[in-house]
């Protein structure tokens, strides 16, 4: 049995760890070069910190996008050299920000920010470091299929980069790249190479998900160290199993849908076309039969739990560090764990509020509406439970505790629009408006990236050993997470006035005439904001470096495992023997004491947790 | 696999597989999950069109030639005969996984090669009624067969048939490739020396998956 494998015990700590499965990959130990430390490696921290600097760098690119679409819809009249001189006449026709440019830039920052950014690097980061370390594992169930799952993620950013730099430019149909748009290589300058780009790219990264997903699932079940039950689980851990399991159930039928676009794409098939007359080349086409709502079925089917995939992470972060900084247990921790469940079984049965509007039946769409507002029971029940675990608690404002308070309040900001929303009558008026943009942005983006920053703040000196500093992460804080309200809210009054998202230029409608000035407000902010960001990566590459050095194994006085390995633990994270768990992750402030480290056993007074 | 299980043994409390397999088995068996999911949108996309759509293709007068035997009238004997061979290539399967547990490294070697030969047998097979319906004028974007009724039929028929039994041939296909590596990995004693033969046993997993796969798409395609 591999469990008992790994428990062997390993006298010192530079001796790594890889025969994790003698009964699979036999006994093998070799030297560690650059190459299979820093490239191939297989020890899932160095394998985590590759996400996280990957998913950064697409952060950039995917945030500079953003800069670029706002500055198009802030100064709609304005001429600016210098965009023609760096994307060529093509895109940026003398200085200003041409229409299919437009469309390409706003797909590409969805998806970049959607999959390869909160997806890939936040539950790729976070999964890989803190699964095994905080369950009391050497490294990953798979060491191998995790070192791939990283490849597959890096080849569909380089495919998805490339289709950047192509002639006729990357996608442009909307991240969601609905048929018959995405099907038609003559509808769209993006809907030619681009698309078979995006569509690779994407079957890369969903082959990624899944590797990763089942490592996920199969450590946190099978390798547990002794005395770790499924309740003794940290909420971290939960939240990364309730993700990986949504992953692994719903980017197949994205994959299937993917497949049928392909054929539909160079098949000569039908499976999203039928009666299509292209004005662009004057023709009809000769497709029949097919159903553009069915591509439209698939991709929500994953389009929606990808949502929670994105958010079950940060909350499990924001839960730990919360607890953590506020020196408490966590409030409910069953409701906690429950409410997760919640929502990963709701997240399969609502994906058609996306498509209320489409000519759904509406008796179906009542039917969507009443599983939609039924998300908003676990989701109260997860923020009444931080807002009571901060309560009366001894509130530490480390930079990782500001953005899970920040995570919680954009959390109900969020969240509480998604009611709205969840209303098929009021999506007659509010689909496709800014405000739509302004919910899932706040609920979903925002949310998810300071639930990341979270997690890379208090982490940070687990995976370095150093700090980062402190005033850049106060400032990063405050002007993030300000700024983030100031680009979204004005966004909603935007919306409810029926301002239709995706448009290049609005000034050509006097009804939206009125928001010229509050767009150019909104502009100059996320310009701000993603300087802050910028000032955020300084600080994150300064402190590898040169950042404080940690001289405590548990510089946040925290109960969880992975602060009682060494500071900069080696491939196999424990010397010696895994520690064993006596009690849950969330002793703090007990008998008297701050906090009891999970691995010390139970005094006289005390009954199992 | 087969120890003694203590009474009062706790499985969930950690430091023991709570299902009492290892992680490879676990892994296996969440991605078939997974891929059941892939099927499942294929067909029940396939489902969608096929209700929304009036008339269809009956299928005893598209699939009822048979090789070799010039213009016959067999409906359906032919893909009977497939899926009886895929289904016999599931109890060879059983048969070497049986062998695994009892260390009879021959035997395992044996039943592998009967798995293997009838996952090929399967694949030409699907390559013959691939190639003769394409020489019938039939393939993605092409359907030459009417609706039951005489009426011109949608080109889904067509598209859904070849995509979707492709897809699961290119599933037979791998498990005929994992299948050999196993059969290899057994003539040269691998799992003998390990002391298990699990890797036969997942192997297995998948094949059977691939099977029970076959039933489905066969009812959707060939009966319904």
């Amino acid at each position: 049995m591999s469990n008992e494998a790994t428990l062997h015990g390993h006298a010192e700590t530079d001796l790594p760890v890889h025969d994790l499965h003698h009964d699979e990959h036999g006994v093998h130990h070799h030297k560690e070069t650059f190459i299979t430390k820093y490239v191939f490696s297989q020890d899932h921290k160095m394998i985590s910190k590759q996400f996280l600097i990957t998913g950064m760098i697409w952060a950039i690119i995917g945030g500079m996008m953003s800069v670029l679409f706002r500055l198009q819809l802030g100064y709609p009249e304005a001429h600016f050299q210098f965009l023609e001189d760096l994307l060529g006449s093509k895109w940026a026709k003398g200085g200003q920000i041409q229409p299919e440019f437009y469309y390409a830039l706003v797909t590409m920052h969805g998806t970049i920010l959607v999959f390869f950014v909160l997806t890939g690097g936040l539950s790729g980061t976070f999964a890989n470091f803190l699964i095994p370390l905080q369950v009391g594992a050497r490294d990953m169930a798979s060491p191998m299929l995790n070192m791939l799952s990283y490849w597959f993620f890096l080849g569909a950013s380089v495919v998805m980069c490339t289709s950047l730099f192509i002639e006729t430019g990357p996608a442009s149909g909307g991240w969601t790249s609905y048929a018959p748009l995405s099907a038609l290589g003559d509808a769209n300058e993006g809907s030619k190479a681009g698309m078979d780009y995006w569509l690779i790219s994407m079957a890369l990264f969903v082959v990624s998900s899944l590797l990763g997903g089942l490592n996920y699932i199969s450590t946190i079940l099978n390798m547990r160290t002794k005395g770790m039950s499924m309740t003794r689980l940290p909420l971290t851990i939960w939240a990364i199993l309730f993700t990986a399991i949504l992953g692994v159930l719903s980017f197949p039928v994205l994959l299937s849908g993917f497949i049928l676009l392909l054929f539909d794409r160079h098949g000569g098939t039908s499976f999203y076309l039928s009666d299509i007359f292209l004005t662009e080349t004057g023709k009809a086409l000769p497709n029949e039969g097919g159903s553009a709502i069915l591509y439209q079925h698939l991709f929500w089917f994953l389009g929606h739990p990808e949502v929670y995939i994105i958010i079950l992470p940060a909350m499990g972060l924001v839960s730990e560090v919360m607890s953590v900084n506020a020196r408490k247990p966590i409030f409910g921790y069953m409701a906690m764990v429950g409410s997760l469940f919640a929502i990963t079984v709701l997240a399969f049965v609502v994906w058609a509020h996306h498509m209320f509007v489409t000519g759904l039946n509406p008796f179906l769409g009542s039917v969507f509406v009443l599983l939609t507002l039924l998300i908003a029971v676990p989701s109260a029940i997860k923020v009444f439970n931080w807002l009571t675990t901060l309560w009366r608690g001894n509130i530490r404002f480390t930079p990782a505790m500001l953005f899970a308070i920040g995570f919680v309040s954009t959390f109900i900001s969020g969240g509480l629009t998604g009611i709205f929303l969840g209303n098929s009558t009021l999506d007659i008026q509010l689909h496709d408006t800014y405000f739509v943009i302004a919910h899932f942005h706040i609920v979903m983006g925002v949310s998810g990236i300071l639930g990341m920053f979270c997690g890379i703040y208090h982490w940070f000196p687990k995976m370095y050993g150093r700090y980062m500093n402190n005033t850049m992460s106060y400032i990063h804080f405050w002007i993030t997470f300000a700024g983030a309200y100031l680009i979204f809210w004005p966004m909603h009054y935007e919306g409810l006035a029926g301002m239709p998202r995706r448009y290049l230029d609005y000034s050509n409608w006097i009804s939206f005439n009125q928001f010229g000035d509050l767009n150019r407000f909104i502009s100059t902010v996320a310009m701000i904001t993603f300087a802050v960001q910028l000032l955020f990566v300084f600080n994150f590459i300064y402190s590898i470096f040169k950042g404080r050095r940690v001289m405590d194994r548990n510089p946040w006085g925290s109960t969880t495992l992975e602060w009682t390995a060494p500071i900069r633990p080696g491939h196999g994270n424990w010397p010696g023997e895994i520690p064993e768990v006596h009690r849950w992750p969330y002793d703090y402030a007990k008998d008297g004491r701050d906090f009891i480290p999970q691995t010390e056993p139970l005094g006289s007074n005390e009954s199992a947790h | 696999m087969a120890q003694a299980i203590p009474a009062g043994q706790k499985w969930w409390s950690g430091g023991k597989s709570p299902f009492n397999v290892e992680y490879g088995k676990l892994m296996m068996w969440y991605f078939l999950m997974s891929d059941s999911f892939t099927f499942g949108a294929f067909l029940i996309s396939y489902g969608s069109i096929r209700f929304a759509t009036n008339g269809w293709p009956d299928p005893n007068h598209v699939f009822r030639a048979f090789p070799f035997m010039g213009e016959t009238n067999m409906p359906l004997v032919f893909v009977s005969l497939m899926t009886f061979i895929l289904i016999m290539s599931s109890v060879t399967m059983v048969l070497a996984v049986a062998a695994g547990h009892n260390h009879d490294r021959k035997k395992v070697t044996f039943y592998m090669i009967l798995t293997v030969i009838g996952g090929l047998m399967f694949l030409s097979c699907q390559a013959w009624e691939w190639w003769h319906l394409h020489s019938e004028g039939a393939w993605w974007g092409q359907n030459p067969f009417p609706n039951a009724d005489g009426s011109k039929a949608t080109t889904n028929f067509t598209n859904y048939f070849f995509t979707i039994t492709g897809f699961h041939g290119f599933h037979v296909f791998s498990g005929v490739v994992i299948n050999s590596i196993m059969l290899i990995k057994n003539l040269r004693g691998d799992f003998e020396k390990r002391g298990h033969y699990l890797m036969i046993e997942k192997a297995g997993l998948y094949w059977h998956f691939v099977d029970l796969v076959w039933v489905f798409v066969f009812t959707c395609f060939y009966l319904l």
